[in-house]
Parts: C-alpha cells; structure tokens; sequence
C-alpha cells in the first residue's frame, strides 16, 4: 500500500468541532469572525471554507452555526458529549449523532 | 476541509499565519471614554457614554457581536420590579434581594430602579423583548396588552430554593395581596448581542475588537493614581496598542478557570468561556484598586458539555416548567421551575438526598428525563421554542436537536441528573465572587475608573450587567467632560510592553494549557475543600513558584498563544488575590461559602464584614468595610441621581 505520512503530533481533542458544507460556503468568515475564542482562521484561498485550528478550545457555544448565513456550518458534538431522548409511547432511544437518525424535526413544538 | 491538518495533507505544509504579524508595532490611540470588555456590560457603558456625546473607544478580545457570558443568549431578563406587570415597589424589591450578607446593595439599587428602562432601550436598539408574534396567546404569564411573558421565577421571594413555608410567609408591603410578583419577564435574548454592537456603531463607538487589554495606565506610572488609558496587543496580529483616556470602564467580568482546565475532556459547565480570564480585576489590582469578597468561591457545576449546564432537570435555569420523571414515568419530587413552585429552581437538600436514596433503594429508575410531551401545547412551546431557542444561551441545542428529529411533543429528553457525577469540592469557580469595590458612582478607589456587571464585587445576572454597566458609562462620561487631561508614563508603557511580548522571544519551554494546568493543580491541593494558614501559604508558596519559574519559560508561536499565555498570568494573579484573601480572613462564613479548620467558627460577629484588599506600594493591604456600607439604597441612589433622565430619547 502506498502511503505517505508525516511528522504530526496527534490531532486535537475535539478533533472536529465544525463541519462546514463547501456547497454551501461562500467563505464570507462570518463563523470566523463572531467565534469568541478565535478557533477558525479564514482559509488562505478565498471562498473556500475557514479552518479550525484551535478545535480544542471550543466552547460550543453555536454562535459560529447560528450565524451562518447560508446555514453551511454545523456543530460536531464529540463522541462524549452526544446527549439522547426516548420515545414516550414506544420507549425507543436515539441518540445525537447517531447513525440513522429519525428526520429531522420541522413542525413547532405541538 | 476544515481541519488544520488536511489542510497540511493536502498543500504539504503549514499555512502562513493568516494576518499580518506585527510584534513591536505600536498604535496610539486618544479618547474621552475608554470601555475595556465589550460583553453586556461593556456595550451598555459604551452607548451609555457616546450618548452622553463623549468619544468613546470599546476594547474587547473576541469580537463584539457574540462575546462574553451573554453573547448567544441570556437567561431571563431578571429582577425588574419597575416593569407595568409587577407586584412590588422596586426600592421594596431591591431591599429583598440585598437582604443577605456580602451581597452588592449598591448594584442591586441601580439594577431594580434603572433595569426596565434599559430594557426598553433594548427594544429601541432592535432587541425583541416582547410576544409581537402572537405565537404564545394563552401561555401563563403573557400579557395580552404589552405582550410581555413574565417568567414563574422569583414570583414569590427572590431565591433559587422553594419557599421555606415554616419561616412564614414573605410579605411585601406594596403587594399586600400577595399576588404573584412578576418581576422576571422572558425575552429573546439571541437578539440582543448583535443589537448592542450596531447601536454601538451608530454612536460612532470606535469598536477595536480582537484585542486583549493587558494593562491599565496610571498617572505618571504611579500605583493608585488616576486612571489615564491601557495597554492592550491584537491577538491576531500581535500589535501593541496604547490607549489614552480621560475616564475608564472596566466590563470583564470574573474568572472561569482556575481550579480547572480541561479543554480535551469539555465536560464541565460554566458560564465562563477560558477568554473569561480574570484580565480586568488583574489589572486594577496591579494598579492600586481596591478588592472585595476575592475569598468566596463556589463549585463548578459539571454537566455533559454544552457551554451551559444541559437542562438536566431540577436545578438547571433554562428548565422552566417541565415536569422531571424516572426512567419509568414517575414523577420526581423535584421543583420544576413553574409557576407550581414560584419558578424554584432548586430542590432542597433534603430531597435531593431522598431522591438519591430513592434510586439506590430501587424506588426510582435512572436516568432521568424532562417529560416535554406532559406539558400543555402553549407552555411546551414557551419553554422549548422562545425560552431555550430564542431567549437563551442553548439555541444551538435546540437547533441541533430539533435537526437531529427530537419532537418535544413525543419524546422525553434524557436528563443527566446523578449519572453525570458532581463535582469534586477541589473543583471550584471564583467568577461570581468577588470584584472590584464601588461607590455609588460605580466608581472603583481609583480616580478616572469605574466598573459594571460581574467586574464588580457580589454580581447578578443579565439585567443587572446590562443596567449598571449602562449606569457606570454614564457615571464615566461625567467625570471625563470635567477632567483635565492625563499624563501617561512612557516607562509604564515599556515595562508592559516588555512583560507582554517575553513569550514570543522564546520558541520552546512551557506552553499555556501546561502552566494553565499547573495554576490549577496548586488551588486544587491548597486553596480548595480544606483550608488553614499553612495549607493557604504552600498554595501561595506554589504559585509564586510557578510565576518566578514557570512563567519566565511561557513561549508562544503566535499572537492568538501569546494572548492565552498572557491569560495564564492574569489567572495566576487572581489566583494569588484569592489566596491571599483566604488568609486574611480568620474565620468561616457560610454566605461566602468558606470553611478554615483553623478557624471554624461560622460567622463571628466581629468578622460580618467585606474584607477588602488591595496592593499599595506594592504590598498586600487588607482591610474591612461594614456589610451595608452602602447606607440607605433609596436615599443614597436618589441623591446620586437627582439628574437621571429615564429612557433615552432616540432620534
């Protein structure tokens, strides 16, 4: 198998905070801009989606994905902080981030 | 691709850092009014001085539109009995809330006389305040002519616990009937933030945004003089900055992190992100003002690591009204934030012990869950939609459950209540504690500096950062029309500007999370569940070890590390204060959550004081003030502000 590798320390812990959908980004940096603790820098080709490169420092606040112009910028929850909810009738669990979820839910909260 | 290191995979090298970098460079800048934090807070004194027609210059280290505690969100618009829906006389209400020790009398005054005109001016900035949607007709606490909804909290007496019925009935003499108080309206707090940044802008507010404020400057470099500007370095592109001013607000709130660093694990709730560094009170103290009540500390709630504490139920603030159950349906003994238990947000402790039992004993089923699809459709929507959506800080929670097909009407929402764990005692948190002492001009003891929000000592909420930071722009805005210019210390400058960029003279040593951790270590051991003189001076010992060892090997490899390495010294500083703070009060205190073995008495008469402290000619100075001395809140409020004018007059 061929394959290149590289000296790099381990990646972060949150690896990946943001996942921003490169469709729907216009590179505007607006994520960018409003992070309080400056986790993305915008990225060196214009348009193009930011980088994080400070992913363990976020604080999860959302103010990056509720910004969003276009809505390309989703929060990845870690694999530890993935909270859940159970079905009253049927008593069945899902959870965030798991892998079939139920869609999504668009009706108000009747 | 929006990892650091496909993008290293991909190029096959580091990107350059992507700002200019200039280390060394300085820019000079003059103003009236210098406003050092640009949170709630920071913003009302901004616009509160501009309107006054000051220039005014606004500093803050993230960016303006989503920073501080109360960017994404906030959590109730609280303690505003001035409001056309309340019960109780606002000087009756305010006497209330004072009416427990170490509390701050002289912010609260301002908050309940001045907090429903600033939310007024909310609306006028294009903050939404009220149900101009119609979309919650029919939900308790909605008044049909203003559209306001009153939140269940504090409707009966201003506490976190139910009603303690055995001490009698509170009474306020303007309620005589008792009805509900009504004195906690909800709002649309999402929309505030940005709101406060475009009317900042319309003032002509001169924002500098990514910029970490390191130092404040005194007259002539002289520990105690007035206040006459800051230093501060753009954490993007490491440039100096050197800011001149006639009056100086200080709006950085607290400290979050000492006692506890983990950015790998998340998991621990606070209200504080890491940028809340304690820079603020550092920088007073190191400038001569005088501190109070640094030696309070409190327990870092832990939660499943959100920003906020996940509404795990029975004591979290953003869970209003949502019966809790077990994992079995049964309907858990606790307060359910509603309008049942006047919005208590807390079960006593005797029923939490009971519940824990209960589960141990098998009577109760863990998990737990918050039981949505109970409620009554307009309530369900109250608390989901406008309280956790669009009035707090856990939008994005919502939004992410909400996409992920969470249906509150169908499902119970996992509570993480027991199975999460608590908190160890050595895990504490300072930030809601002590501050910078005031006057009634929110002014500190330093000439030319004045504080609002969690600055000060003894804070609130919201509403009260909002309304005293407004109070304190003001105040500001009126000492600076009549004073005489100031005299900056070139020397001060360089002696800052040496201090600030010593990390990136160096390349290898010690990095930021390291000594962070490290501060965290000390307080842990020392300065945390068990406490005497000797503990307290290794804890003071092992931080001036880590400032004379540690901190001289600090290396950062750009301007966003060089910032978080100069966190690391104002968190060391503070760290220092509190210690200091806990030694020199010998004796326990329950309101301020201290316990000395040495000195185990709980509240000696002879201690019911503030233990003020403060560095003069460079020497820890502590002394002590009257727990009221602020005098009579109505009479010493109306006399400061015989010129008040009430909500602003927009044009």
């Amino acid at each position: 198998m061929d394959y290149k590798a590289y000296m790099v320390p381990n990646p972060m812990t949150p690896g990946q905070v943001v996942s921003i959908d490169p469709e729907l980004c216009t590179g505007c940096n607006t994520c960018v801009e409003v992070c309080r603790l400056d986790v993305m820098v915008p990225n060196p080709e214009k348009g193009k989606p930011p980088i994080a490169i400070y992913p363990d420092e976020c604080w999860f606040c959302g103010c990056c994905a509720s910004d969003c112009p276009t809505k390309a910028l989703k929060i990845e929850y870690p694999l530890n902080q993935r909270v859940g909810w159970k079905r009253k009738d049927t008593g069945e669990y899902f959870r965030i981030g798991m892998k079939n979820p139920p869609p999504p839910n668009t009706r108000p909260p009747v | 691709m929006t990892t650091w290191h496909d993008y290293l995979k991909e190029q096959g090298h580091a990107p350059d850092w992507p700002y200019p970098i200039r280390f060394d460079k300085e820019q000079e800048i003059d103003t009236d009014v210098l406003v050092i934090g640009g949170g709630i807070s920071g913003c009302w004194a901004a616009i509160s001085a501009a309107r006054q027609g000051l220039s005014v210059v606004l500093v803050e280290k993230g960016d303006t539109i989503r920073s501080g505690a109360g960017g994404p969100g906030c959590d109730h618009w609280c303690d505003a009995p001035a409001n056309p829906l309340s019960n109780v006389d606002p000087d009756e209400w305010a006497q209330h809330m004072a009416d427990h020790p170490y509390c701050n009398g002289i912010g609260i005054q301002v908050q309940c006389r001045e907090d429903y005109d600033t939310l007024l001016e909310m609306e006028q900035m294009g903050g939404k305040i009220r149900d101009t949607g119609d979309e919650y007709i029919g939900a308790q606490g909605r008044d049909d002519k203003t559209k306001f909804m009153i939140s269940p909290r504090y409707t009966r007496i201003h506490s976190y616990l139910p009603e303690d019925k055995t001490k009698g009935e509170k009474t306020f003499s303007s309620n005589p009937d008792q009805k509900l108080n009504n004195v906690v309206i909800r709002v649309w707090g999402t929309t505030f933030k940005p709101a406060l940044k475009k009317e900042c802008k319309r003032l002509g507010v001169k924002i500098f945004d990514r910029v970490m404020v390191t130092s404040l400057l005194t007259e002539n470099g002289i520990q105690g003089a007035r206040v006459v500007g800051a230093t501060g370095l753009n954490n993007r592109t490491g440039e100096f900055m050197i800011f001149k001013s006639k009056s100086t607000v200080l709006a950085t709130a607290g400290a979050g992190s000492i006692w506890l660093i983990s950015t790998e694990l998340g998991g621990y709730s606070n209200m504080m992100s890491r940028t809340i560094s304690g820079d603020g009170t550092v920088m007073a103290w190191k400038a001569g003002a005088e501190l109070t009540k640094m030696e309070s500390t409190g327990v870092l709630g832990i939660a499943t690591g959100y920003k906020h504490k996940w509404y795990t139920g029975a004591g979290d603030a953003s869970y209003e009204n949502v019966p809790i159950v077990d994992a079995n349906g049964k309907v858990l003994p606790y307060p359910i934030q509603g309008w049942v238990d006047a919005g208590a947000m807390m079960p006593y402790p005797g029923v939490e012990k009971a519940v824990r039992e209960g589960v141990l004993k098998g009577e109760y089923a863990l998990p737990f869950y918050g039981d949505f699809p109970a409620m009554p459709d307009v309530e369900r929507r109250a608390t989901w939609k406008l309280m956790l959506g669009e009035e707090s800080t856990t939008k994005i929670i919502i939004d992410t459950f909400n996409k992920a097909g969470y249906d509150p009407g169908r499902d119970l929402l996992q509570s993480y209540k027991l199975i999460e764990g608590v908190s160890l005692p050595q895990w504490r948190e300072a930030g809601y504690g002590g501050g910078l002492l005031v006057d009634w001009n929110l002014k500190t003891t330093l000439d030319g500096l004045y504080a609002g929000g969690t600055q000060m000592f003894a804070p609130e909420d919201h509403s009260y950062a909002a309304s005293t930071g407004r109070y304190a722009g003001r105040k500001a805005a009126t000492y600076a029309r009549q004073a005489g210019e100031s005299k900056i210390s070139r020397e001060q400058v360089d002696r800052e500007k040496a201090r600030v960029y010593a990390p990136v003279k160096r390349s290898s040593g010690m990095e930021w999370k390291e000594l962070h951790a490290g501060i965290a270590r000390a307080m842990q051991y020392y300065v945390s569940e068990f406490k005497t003189e000797s503990l307290l001076n290794m804890g003071l010992d092992a931080l001036r070890k880590i400032e004379d060892e540690s901190v001289p090997l600090l290396f950062a490899l750009d301007p966003h590390k060089l910032m978080r390495s100069l966190e690391d010294t104002s968190l060391l500083t503070y760290a220092q204060i509190i210690t200091q703070a806990m030694l020199a009060r010998k004796a326990s205190s329950m309101p301020l959550n201290f316990q000395r073995i040495d000195y185990p008495t709980l509240d000696p008469p002879a201690w019911n004081k503030f233990l003020t402290i403060k560095l003069e000619n460079g020497k820890v100075k502590t002394g002590k003030l009257p727990l009221t001395f602020w005098g009579n809140m109505k009479n010493q409020y109306e006399a400061h502000n015989k010129d008040y004018t009430g909500v602003y007059k927009r044009k």
